[in-house]
């Protein structure tokens, strides 16, 4: 929708000190009021606009302290977006702007589609005509690359079990709708409130459990997913161990040692990373060894960062060709690996193909050019050419905002149950979580009830 | 030889059930009107299952009622039985159906028409249109009259060479052997429309007297009088119960034996049937593991043995229908009266109509009913009242109207059709409809009567009477709500009487009537109002009252959504400019042309970025106009 409020976290992400949470809308202040408490007597509502005050975010139902927070208050029309504004300054780590996110996706707020406050700042008249075209492509490009990862989650198993939830509800609705539709088909059982009570507290429990496993952090923890690829041999699992700072992928001189997908989450100066080690990824005989490579290949189309290591003390091959042309189009990095043994390798050759790559070149034994690759990696990110990144993990926080807002759908349907509302209006909260599952594996359309209608139930004349 | 013939405001080409309604509102709104059919014995015929109403369709009966239509009038004077449905349910799915009486039902819209002032019923075969620069001006018949007029509006069912599928036997035709209409298709698709090729099929009559009806249940209509129109005072009071029974084992064999003899395996039929009327065949072998299908009897009318056999809709050879009926109980010596039989039709591709029903390539040339891909009367009806009211309104200046989905069924029924078209023939279901408790069947006349009013559909008489209905709910609304119950034993009697538990303190009457257990007579005893008021009354003061939570969830989503509606999309607007729209959100916006941001959100293929996109596209051209 276009006109609710909305919300995001507007600094880059990472271990900075501070980060910067802000909602825009109608209901902006209310929300924060609602999660927000002072020292004073005075709440957020009352307080003069452009101001900013020190406090606590609680959560409301418990008063449980969440977090310690500058808030800035600015009422419309003189905020960025011309809309009523709030900006919560509060401590940098991914964990706790996380949950000051949640909070206030919690209380209304609905997470910013990409690019959302640019173009809520220009619809209402902000923002000039010659930056107009500027906002669409951002739009475009932001909402691409979103599919992209959405894509890259269906295949996940957050999405086959929300897939199989929305299964259950859809039968359910169809029961329902069937119920209504053909009130004289007898042989449709009737759906009672004892039927939809059972499958709603079903229903419930599941999302609760998704939940609790998503709030976990396992998926909180996931940050920018960066992926080592290259031949067998090269060093990728001596990269792994160097960003990681520990030893955690086995490495051995003989090639083809990792045979499955390895990873590990760090922190690079600042920029969340899941580091992917793969197993070298070429033509192979050995079944355990090749299903290792398809993995690879697989994890790839998840990345949303590169690192490319070639060998510079073997020459530039037809496998190193291809592996470029596998990330053809993505962020990628070029180590050249093993400076410390002398050159085999064609430069040129390389030069040629990393047109937009940055090239880095290391001694993993000798620990050299470590540094600069992290230097690399940062500046990608923190120059913002690296958007997927927040996204991966935005769309993770997004997750849990949906599934908060399906819980309470749902919950809200078993509370009318329990009451003895007629089922069709207890329907409207069952569609609602149905359709707040589904947003968040990219699907939502009400076609699919009516189909589910007619391929479930025997109907007609 | 082509002669000049007359001159109209309007012509409706069909006298079905969208024809019928167009006619008549074209009329209504003060157009000179002309309705031309192939046979004036066929007007408002019902080719199919003697029924009107039903969940969705039922509403939609009230809607054309509310705004002035007829087909709620007629069922109200000429049904057999009415039954209101879902009465276990919620107030947001409650819907009348009517078995008809046919041959009734055609007699009484016939002279309704005959009666309408401004309106003129006469018998003919239209073969082509008279377009002058893409605008239509006329009808030219197969006699060689020519007819003239402002506007024109095509209600042709199925009748665009149809053709009947009956076993090996395959025919051009109209529905019930009427002469179809062939040389209208062809001229259609020269002008260059988009036809695609349906097929619907129906079942066969038998003869009452030869049903054995002891073996089957009795289905009688309810004992309450009941009406759809919002004006009927007389209602019927003789019913005649319709019957039910089952198909069985035999039944399924019999069907599965003669499976190679069915058009429908054989590859004969090849347009495109609604997956919510299957044949029997379809469902014997769809649905295999069902040891049973319902079949219901319903009486044709009152002067006639034919019964209808609902649930077995067929297009196998003569010879087996025969045999099948045979297997059922009840119908073991049944004589099969006329056989089932499909029929494939042309329809014209929806999406080239605007929401007005105009067509976008031909200007003031509508199409309404099956001929738009949908299939049902009540669907055609609630189409051909709208083109009716718009050919009419365009006709004598003034400004068409177009429902939205938060209006009305009839909405949703266009908006579907006209924003995302649809690849088989299309048929209403409640759950089409995002505000569903919003699109009640008890509140029609509150959502509509008051359009139905200014443009001319509705009398003055009946309009007061909406109003004086109105302010009583509001008056009546306002008072329990300020009405403070206390719990004295008596209350607490009341309540505990009827399931509930006891008041701990005082409570609003309003309050008092959410509760599950509560309704509105409970309330009269307790706080009894010191006006008389009808049950219309109290039914909406209960409903309103009762459901406010759920219903204020619902206005807020149609406030949101009439914002959109707002932000209206230039006719001109040239989508290849737009830089960043997805390829296929061109192409479907290219094709659909939405008249707003909310229609264009709704076609598939759109998708949030590329509305996002259009809506920063829109603004920009504002921005463009202002600073020029
Ligand atoms: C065999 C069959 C089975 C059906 N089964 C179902 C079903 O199961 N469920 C369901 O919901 N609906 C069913 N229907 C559909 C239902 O009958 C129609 O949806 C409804 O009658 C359509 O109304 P209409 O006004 O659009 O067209 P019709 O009622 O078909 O009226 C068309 C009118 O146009 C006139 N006409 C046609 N061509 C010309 C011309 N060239 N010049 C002048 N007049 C012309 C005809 O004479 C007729 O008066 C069935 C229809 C048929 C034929
Ligand atoms: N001389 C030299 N050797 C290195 C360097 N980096 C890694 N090696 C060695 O190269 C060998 C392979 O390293 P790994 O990290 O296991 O390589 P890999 O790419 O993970 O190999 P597979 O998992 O087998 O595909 C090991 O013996 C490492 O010690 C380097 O910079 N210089
Ligand atoms: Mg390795």
């Amino acid at each position: 929708m276009e006109f609710d409020t909305i919300t995001a976290i507007s600094t880059p992400l990472g271990e900075g000190a501070i980060a910067i949470v802000r909602i825009s809308g109608d209901e902006a202040i209310e929300i924060a009021d609602r999660i927000f408490k002072g020292p004073g007597r005075k709440g957020l509502l009352e307080v003069n606009s452009h101001t900013i005050h020190y406090g606590h975010l609680i959560q409301p139902k418990t008063g449980e302290i969440i977090e310690e927070v500058m808030v800035s208050v600015m009422k419309g029309p003189k905020t960025f977006t011309r809309e009523d504004v709030v900006e919560i300054n509060c401590h940098g780590g991914i964990v706790s702007v996380n949950r000051v996110l949640q909070l206030i996706l919690s209380q209304g707020a609905r997470l910013a589609e990409p690019g959302e406050f640019t173009k809520r700042a220009f619809l209402n008249g902000r923002i000039d005509l010659s930056q107009a075209e500027a906002v669409m492509d951002l739009i475009r490009a932001k909402t691409d690359k979103a599919m992209n990862v959405a894509l890259g989650q269906m295949e996940g198993r957050l999405s086959k079990l929300i897939q199989n939830l929305r299964q259950e509800i859809l039968q359910t609705l169809a029961q329902v709708e069937v119920n209504i539709d053909y009130p004289e088909y007898d042989d449709v059982e009737e759906m009672t409130h004892r039927l939809f009570l059972e499958k709603g507290s079903y229903v419930k429990t599941e999302i609760e459990k998704l939940l609790h496993t998503a709030q976990q952090g396992k998926i909180l923890r996931d940050g920018l997913a960066t992926v080592i690829i290259g031949r067998p041999n090269v060093g990728k699992s001596s990269l792994l161990n160097s960003l990681v700072h520990e030893n955690k992928a086995i490495v051995t001189d003989i090639p083809g040692t990792t045979r499955d997908v390895i990873e590990e989450y760090v922190n690079v100066r600042g920029v969340p990373l899941k580091l992917v080690d793969t197993a070298g990824i070429r033509e192979t005989e050995d079944i355990v060894e090749r299903i290792g490579v398809e993995r690879s290949r697989a994890v790839l189309k998840e990345a949303d960062l590169i690192l490319l290591v070639l060998n510079y003390s073997d020459d530039f091959t037809a496998e190193d060709e291809k592996l470029f042309q596998a990330v053809e189009g993505m962020d990628v990095i070029v180590i050249i690996n093993k400076t410390d043994l002398p050159q085999k390798i064609d430069l040129a050759k390389v030069k040629e193909n990393s047109t937009s790559h940055k090239v880095v070149s290391t001694s993993l034994l000798e620990d050299k050019g470590v540094d600069e690759l992290e230097k690399a990696i940062a500046s990608l990110f923190f120059e913002g050419s690296l958007e997927t990144g927040d996204l991966t993990y935005v769309s993770n926080a997004r997750h849990i905002a949906l599934l908060g807002q399906a819980l309470q759908s749902i919950s809200d349907a078993v509370e009318a149950i329990e009451m003895g509302t007629p089922i069709d209006l207890v329907q409207i909260d069952f569609t609602k979580a149905w359709e707040l599952l589904g947003e968040i594996i990219g699907e939502s359309v009400q076609d699919n009830l009516i189909n589910q209608l007619f391929s479930q139930f025997c109907l007609g004349k | 030889m082509q002669y000049e013939a007359g001159s109209y405001d309007v012509i409706v080409i069909g006298a079905g059930h969208a024809g019928s309604e167009a006619g008549l509102a074209a009329a209504r709104v003060g157009a000179k009107t002309m309705m031309i059919t192939i046979n004036l014995d066929m007007v408002a015929f019902m080719p199919c299952n003697p029924s009107v109403g039903g969940p969705a369709k039922g509403i939609v009966v009230r809607e054309i009622d509310a705004l002035g239509g007829e087909m709620g009038k007629n069922i109200d004077k000429t049904h057999i039985q009415m039954r209101m449905l879902n009465t276990a349910k919620g107030p947001a799915v409650r819907a009348l159906r009517a078995q008809a009486d046919k041959f009734l039902y055609q007699q009484e819209m016939k002279k309704t028409i005959e009666d309408q002032e401004n309106l003129t019923l006469i018998q003919g075969m239209v073969e082509e249109l008279i377009v002058e620069n893409d605008v239509c001006t006329g009808v030219i018949t197969k006699t060689g009259a020519v007819y003239r007029a402002k506007t024109v509006v095509i209600t042709t069912g199925t009748y665009l060479r149809g053709e009947i599928i009956l076993g090996e036997l395959k025919y051009s035709s109209g529905p019930n052997n009427q002469q179809p209409s062939i040389r209208l298709s062809e001229h259609l698709e020269q002008l260059g429309f988009d036809l695609v090729r349906f097929k619907t099929g129906t079942p066969p009559r038998v003869n009452s007297s030869s049903i054995d009806y002891s073996k089957t249940e009795i289905q009688p209509g309810d004992e309450v009088p009941r009406a759809f129109s919002y004006e009927t005072t007389k209602f019927i009071t003789d019913q005649l119960p319709c019957w039910l029974t089952y198909t069985n084992e035999g039944t399924h064999q019999l069907i599965d034996d003669n499976l190679h003899r069915s058009p429908m395996y054989s590859g004969m039929i090849k347009g495109t049937g609604p997956r919510y009327c299957p044949s029997i065949e379809d469902k014997v072998v769809r649905f295999n593991d069902k040891p049973r299908h319902q079949i219901f009897l319903e009486p044709e009318g009152r002067n006639t043995k034919e019964v209808y056999v609902q649930g077995l809709s067929t297009s196998l050879p003569e010879d087996v229908q025969v045999k099948i009926l045979q297997t059922i109980p009840g119908l073991e010596k049944a004589e099969m009266m006329r056989a089932g039989y499909a029929i494939e039709y042309d329809a014209i591709v929806p999406t080239q109509l605007w929401p007005t029903l105009e067509t976008k390539k031909i200007k003031n040339l509508y199409t309404a009913g099956q001929i738009n891909g949908t299939s049902g009367y009540e669907e055609a009806a609630g189409q051909g009242l709208m083109a009716g009211i718009n050919a009419g309104l365009n006709a004598i200046g003034k400004e068409e109207l177009i429902l939205s989905r938060s209006d009305a069924y009839i909405g949703v029924l266009i908006d579907d059709l006209v924003t995302k078209g649809t690849n088989e023939p299309y048929r209403l279901l409640t759950s089409r409809a995002e505000y569903r408790l919003l699109l009640r069947h008890d509140n029609a006349d509150l959502r509509l009567t008051e359009i139905g009013f200014n443009i001319g559909m509705i009398k003055e008489e009946r309009y007061n009477r909406f109003l004086l209905k109105k302010e009583a709910v509001e008056m009546e609304k306002g008072r329990l709500k300020s009405n403070f119950i206390k719990p004295t034993k008596e209350v607490q009697e009341v309540i505990t009487a009827s399931g509930g538990s006891e008041l701990k303190d005082g409570i609003r009457a309003s309050d008092l009537l959410k509760r599950p257990e509560m309704d509105y007579s409970h309330i009269q005893r307790l706080a009894p109002s010191d006006v008389e008021l009808s049950g219309e009354v109290t039914e909406q003061v209960e409903i309103q009252i009762k459901y406010e939570g759920y219903i204020e969830k619902s206005l807020q989503q149609v406030d949101r959504l009439k914002k959109m509606e707002n932000k209206k999309i230039p006719e001109n607007i040239d989508y290849d400019a737009i830089s960043g729209l997805a390829t296929e959100a061109r192409q479907k916006l290219k094709l659909v042309h939405p008249l707003s941001v909310a229609q264009a959100s709704r076609i598939s293929g759109v998708n949030p970025a590329d509305v996002s996109i259009l809506l920063v596209y829109l603004e920009q051209g504002k921005i463009a106009r202002v600073s020029q």
